[in-house]
């Protein structure tokens, strides 16, 4: 189950909104020890595609190693299908290198209405997970994995 | 060359779990192969038909090896090796 702030679902369904038709990504990297979604942190599709998505590989150093100063994991790796269901493509799953991430799809073939989707994906298997928006991480009771300050 | 080789999240079931490992060489290869004769079976999802796998991104320093010679990349003593996922995908 994937548990994230209503701000957060909406930053990120805009960034996809923004960037239509290209595919939009991005990451929102949360403390190592709680692995909730904290700071969202867009990045540029080096592909500037409507059919491929790519972090700059420069850019994805930088991130990582941010990340790993302040002790934080990518929580959700997010990016935008722009002309099919919110759904993982086979490319996906074979690039998908983070066992722990939820993997967050967003469709924006719709003008009026987005599809927004979350995922494991651990060894070339895909799982979808329910999806829990909150307005506060603080009220949320969620099952062990995700309560918060509850430790 | 002694280097100090990153290991992201998804290659640790082959150190043990550990973030970051010694290994010694004097190109990427050497390196890899060092790697893998201490921990076995990392060079196959690094490696793949003798280039370096599209979904890794690799870099001495701050430096991608795509643009500084691949696997013959030359490494110096107390470089830092850093194997990232590539993050990419597309629509099929
Ligand atoms: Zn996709």
């Amino acid at each position: 189950m994937l548990v994230i702030r209503r701000e957060l679902v909406e930053a990120m369904v805009a960034h996809a909104r923004r960037d239509h038709p290209d595919e939009a990504c991005g990451v929102i990297a949360g403390p190592a020890d709680l692995g909730r979604p904290e700071r969202l942190v867009p990045m540029l599709n080096a592909a500037r595609s409507p059919t491929f998505y790519e972090f700059d590989s420069a850019d994805l150093l930088a991130l990582y190693r941010e990340m790993d100063a302040r002790d934080e994991v990518p929580v959700v790796i997010y990016h935008s299908h722009t002309a099919t269901e919110a759904y993982p493509s086979r490319t996906d799953v074979s690039y998908a290198g983070e066992p722990d991430a939820h993997y967050v799809l967003i469709s924006t073939r719709d003008p009026e209405r987005h599809e927004f989707r979350s995922y494991r994906i651990v060894d070339g298997a895909v799982t979808e997970e329910p999806v829990q928006v909150v307005e506060s991480y603080m009220f949320s009771h969620t099952g062990v994995d995700d309560v918060p300050d509850a430790r | 060359m002694a280097v100090t080789v990153s290991i992201p999240t998804i290659l640790r079931t082959h150190t043990a779990g550990e973030k970051s490992v010694e290994a010694a060489g004097a190109t990427l290869a050497e390196v890899i192969e060092d790697l893998d004769a201490n921990h076995g079976g990392i060079k196959a999802r690094l490696v793949k038909d003798g280039a370096l796998h599209r979904f890794v991104n690799i870099y001495v320093n701050d430096e991608d090896v795509r643009f500084s010679g691949g696997l013959d990349a030359k490494i110096a003593d107390g470089d830092n090796v850093t194997i990232l996922p590539a993050v990419a995908g597309g629509r099929r």
